[in-house]
């Protein structure tokens, strides 16, 4: 059976992001990340035991006992392997701005704040970026703001930073010696040249592209199951657009 | 010792004075005083120097701070983050961004807490990895890069404590000396360490005294700590008493506080008017 048809894209963004947490120990969601939540959970679904998630603001998925602070100490001990960022605009230095367009303070748009990004991408190893609006608007040549740096000066005690954007259309490494995105592949249904199109910064790219795998029906089974069910308890909006979960009573 | 007494919530508006700085918490728990900004936007208080811990970008801590922005009642905001969660932004918060009368003083969450717990130690400041080399950094002439006394070669930010006139926020209950139960939060024991004055308003009062058990004792809030408490059944709304948020509530807020007209009548329908908090 050919499944593809019947995949929503945040289904195969959830499971290209289980991808990326592989072996990761603990993981951890922040504001404003369903998909990443979804790919979060999908990956502690499939390591048997091994993947921890612990999503901010959620009472079931947070064994945290010691206050909002905790994620940020925890992280600057190593204690965190792999967390996930967005920005209004991220550009080819995966350089993120989560604060405006324009010229700041006066920004034309003004988005939520920098969150823990200006820490959290310097600490933890495996950040993941994403963007679910790829266009040449979002993904710039240089940000307007830059809320946290790609990458820094030596000398700077940087020990994480960016491992991958993943988008709407496509999966990007992120190469941090020559501060470069490379395409890993484009999801199905996209081309290269539409990426190209796309993206306001230049990146670098296979000969050949493969495409993004779909998730396989136990992915599936697990990202409608249960994943569906966790991502309700903190994201139900989310939760009932794409599963179709009813979880809060209005 | 001696119990506390409570008051009423416009009698806890009255102890904010005009300009204050104000701390008020993330709004992942039932942490968020709703009645009290109602309250606040009542007495027409101005200048608030507003501080989220380290975000207000929950739906209710988003409305909550919208309110008391869009009502004229903050100057400046400090923040990490604001917004109304995955129900997107913050109306009057981006209008006041956009318009120039609100200042923002953008922060990094960690950096909040960094400069919240040193205030809550007496200290001056507190070091913090990251954000060198970010635009938040050149932004913010009171954080400053130092170097690592006890490391060569080693450049640190340093950000000053934060110790507000003023934390407000809500809980479940007190009990009969005033103890405020907060559970597993450690937000709100650090940002009433941190403050000179601590404003709370319970969903209730019980008998006894939360020391008597030590399994509750591990989250609660010293009376001593406690300036002044009202009870305020419902006070946290739109946040409910089962933990959850009452999300419609919160998008029929966003929908009328898009423009000024829809603003101003929902404050005059659900806030001026001084009836109980309702979704």
């Amino acid at each position: 059976m050919d499944s593809g048809a019947q995949v929503r894209p945040e289904e195969l963004q959830a499971s290209a992001i289980a991808d990326l947490l592989a072996g990761a120990r603990r993981v951890a969601v922040g504001m404003l990340s369903p998909v990443p939540g979804a790919g979060a959970l999908l990956a502690a679904h499939l390591s048997g035991g091994q993947t921890q998630v612990t999503i901010l603001g959620s009472r079931a998925h947070s064994r945290f006992t010691n206050g909002g602070a905790e994620l940020f100490d925890r992280a600057g001990r190593g204690g965190i392997d792999a967390f996930f960022l967005s920005g209004g605009q991220i550009d080819g230095r995966a350089n993120i701005n989560l604060v405006g367009t324009g010229d700041y303070p006066r920004t034309e748009v003004r988005w939520s704040g920098s969150f823990g990004s200006a820490y959290l991408y310097f600490i933890v190893p495996r950040v993941v970026l994403f963007r679910w609006e790829h266009s040449r608007r979002t993904l710039v040549e240089a940000v307007d703001f830059i809320s946290a740096p790609g990458v820094s000066e030596p000398g700077v005690h940087r020990p994480g930073g960016p491992v991958a954007l993943i988008t709407n259309l496509c999966l990007f490494d992120f190469d941090r010696a020559n501060a470069r995105f490379r395409l890993r592949s484009v999801h199905p249904g996209h081309t290269l040249e539409e990426v190209r199109d796309q993206t306001g910064f230049d990146f670098d790219a296979p000969s050949a592209v493969p495409a993004t795998p779909l998730p396989n029906a136990e992915r599936l089974a697990a990202l409608r199951g249960p994943v569906a069910r966790q991502i309700a308890d903190i994201y139900p909006a989310f939760a009932e657009r794409v599963f179709g979960l009813v979880a809060t009573p209005q | 010792m001696q119990a506390t007494k409570a008051v009423d919530v416009d009698a806890l508006a009255a102890l904010v004075p005009d300009g204050a700085s104000m701390t008020v918490q993330k709004g992942d728990e039932r942490d968020v005083p709703m009645a009290l900004a109602h309250a606040l936007i009542r007495r027409r208080v101005r200048g608030l120097r507003l501080i989220t811990l380290p975000t207000a970008a929950y739906p209710a801590s988003g409305m909550m701070v919208d309110l008391l922005i869009g009502a004229g009642c903050v100057a400046s905001v400090e923040t990490s983050g604001i917004s109304l969660h995955e129900l997107g932004a913050a109306p009057r918060f981006t209008q006041a961004v956009k318009s120039g009368r609100l200042i923002v003083r953008d922060a990094t969450c960690p950096a909040v807490y960094a400069a919240l717990q040193a205030g809550a130690k007496g200290q001056p400041f507190a070091p913090l990895r990251g954000l060198i080399g970010s635009d938040l950094l050149r932004h913010r002439d009171d954080y400053r890069v130092i170097a690592n006394p006890f490391a060569p070669g080693d450049p640190i930010v340093v950000v000053p404590a934060i110790n507000a006139d003023v934390a407000i926020f809500h809980a479940a209950k007190a009990d009969a000396e005033g103890n405020v139960w907060i559970g597993r939060d450690r937000d709100r024991l650090l940002a009433a360490h941190a403050a000179d004055l601590v404003l709370v308003t319970v969903d209730e009062r019980v008998n006894g005294c939360f020391f008597d058990d030590e399994a509750m004792a591990a989250g609660v809030i010293p009376a001593d700590l406690i300036g002044a408490l009202a009870v305020v059944p419902g006070g946290g709304v739109p946040c409910l008493a089962d933990g959850r948020v009452d999300l419609a509530a919160v998008r029929r807020y966003q929908r009328a506080a898009t423009d000024e007209e829809g603003f101003a009548a929902w404050l005059r329908e659900r806030v001026l008017r001084g009836e109980p908090v309702a979704a």
